[in-house]
């Protein structure tokens, strides 16, 4: 028993739910506020602390307090237990699977080295896959435990959804893990370090353009975000959580917002390079041009931290951006994509890495 | 094995999350029951009799099958290519064997129609 892991794993969790909670707490305003800036309209402006406004800031505290104390309804026709358990394992897993995504560098504490993710286990993408696949559960008993017509279709058609985009999903990381020789999260991260030409960072992105591209959609597909929102489309045709209401349909939204923070950090950490800054070494910044600019050891984690948050940032306002840009797929052509297009280019990425990693021996 | 205590221990908090929230859900929200409320949702017309778990498209199952041969393929090949650089083009031939029957197979549902949507 190693008091000191468990101790900095414990720290770790604790910063994890802050960090991810928060954000996605946050993440429900910035959504709303983004959707306000692209329609022309003001959006989500009127909630107040003593007439404090802060352009609407307080909002997601008002929709927590306003979920927790609705109504808790549980129709009578619907299976209460399983009721009850589909928003648990909606939520659950996509927190659970923040384990392994490092959020920053290792740091060097009392002679020890401690990752930035809670535990370090070396099956790090197996246990994202593992884990994450669990959320299908979510959907799928939320349509049956409800019994209502709508929802149990919406829910066999989110599972149907999900399980076609996750073997997307699986099969366009392999050619990055081919690359890496590693599942361990961290250790991908400083697989990307160093420069082609002195001058390009060695990121995901540039070694795997194609699997970074099948990456995202699926990734948003499995996420049910627009334009993959068939099982839910709240405002059209009925979703899975019909028959929920107040923080029970809470945690389903809730859950939508975990995961686009996890999408986001596991796209920069497999592609982006995660904390990795260009030209930045553990003594400072080393310019293609010949310059130097030498940094405390301190600044340069910082700065890491920072740049691991940059991108995380970007890549959701990317999603965000996504989301209120295209229009919804037909079930159709959903399935049309996933099958037919995603999957062949994505074995198809597998076998050239596999050719170009074989002839540069 | 030790790694892997603090996996167990953020399962304990994340399922502590979840039920915290869910407690909070069914201690602090108000129960006013109706009639009119009970009855299933159907876009505010009256619902249509039956249970709600009947037979839906046959379509649904063949995916789930294919996702199930599919998603093993891929379990099998993330250990391949942890391994990769140190099987070589032993290891390329063997995957690439493999892949050629699963494309295969790959083909011949979609030419069979499996993925039609009606």
């Amino acid at each position: 028993m190693d008091w000191f892991i468990i101790i900095a794993s414990m720290v770790k969790m604790l910063a994890v739910i802050a960090i991810v909670m928060g954000l996605a707490t946050l993440l429900t305003w910035v959504e709303r506020k983004q959707s306000a800036v692209m329609q022309d309209r003001l959006g989500a402006n009127r909630a107040d602390i003593f007439g404090l406004r802060i352009i609407g800031l307080f909002q997601p505290f008002a929709d927590a307090i306003k979920m927790i104390t609705k109504e808790d309804f549980v129709p009578p026709f619907a299976n209460r237990f399983l009721h009850t358990l589909a928003p648990i394992l909606a939520f659950a897993p996509v927190l659970f699977v923040f384990t392994v995504i490092p959020l920053g560098p290792p740091l060097e504490i009392a002679g020890r080295t401690v990752t930035g993710q809670i535990a370090n286990i070396n099956i790090g993408l197996l246990f994202i896959f593992a884990f994450g696949g669990l959320a299908v559960f979510g959907s799928v008993l939320a349509g049956w435990g409800s019994n209502n017509k709508y929802a149990l279709i919406a829910g066999i058609r989110a599972s149907s959804q999900m399980i076609s985009y996750e073997v997307c999903l699986g099969l366009s990381l392999v050619g990055a893990i081919m690359i890496y020789g590693t599942l361990d999260m961290t250790e991908m991260v400083i697989g990307q370090s160093g420069h082609w030409f002195g001058w390009l960072p060695r990121w995901g992105l540039f070694m795997q353009p194609l699997a970074a591209l099948l990456f995202l959609p699926a990734a948003i597909a499995e996420n049910k975000r627009i334009p993959f929102d068939l099982p839910e489309c709240e405002s059209e045709i009925l979703g899975y959580f019909v028959e929920y209401s107040g923080l029970r349909a809470g945690m389903f939204m809730f859950a939508e917002f975990v995961e686009i923070i996890f999408v986001a950090a596991l796209f920069t950490v497999v592609f982006l390079g995660g904390w990795l800054v260009p030209w930045l070494a553990w003594d400072g910044f080393h310019f293609p041009w010949g310059g130097m600019w030498y940094l405390p050891i301190w600044i340069v984690k910082m700065l890491e931290f920072a740049a691991m948050f940059i991108k995380i940032a970007f890549m959701i306002y990317f999603m965000i951006l996504i989301r209120w840009t295209l229009p919804r797929f037909r079930y159709d052509q959903l399935m049309r994509l996933g099958w037919k297009y995603l999957l062949p280019l994505a074995m198809l990425n597998l076998v050239v890495t596999g050719v170009v990693l074989v002839l540069l021996r | 094995m030790s790694n892997y205590i603090p996996v167990l221990l953020f399962l304990v908090a994340v399922l502590g999350l979840t039920g915290l929230m869910m407690a909070m859900v069914i201690f602090l929200g108000p129960k006013r029951s109706n009639p009119d409320k009970e009855l299933p949702f159907e876009t505010g017309s009256a619902p249509s009799p039956g249970d709600a778990r009947e037979r839906y498209p046959v379509h649904f199952y063949l995916v789930a099958i294919l996702f199930i041969v599919f998603d093993i393929e891929i379990a099998f090949m993330y250990p391949w290519a942890v391994k990769f650089r140190q099987l070589g083009l032993f290891g390329l031939v063997e995957m690439l064997v493999f892949a050629a029957i699963l494309m295969f197979g790959w083909f011949y549902i979609i030419k069979r129609g499996a993925l039609k949507w009606k």
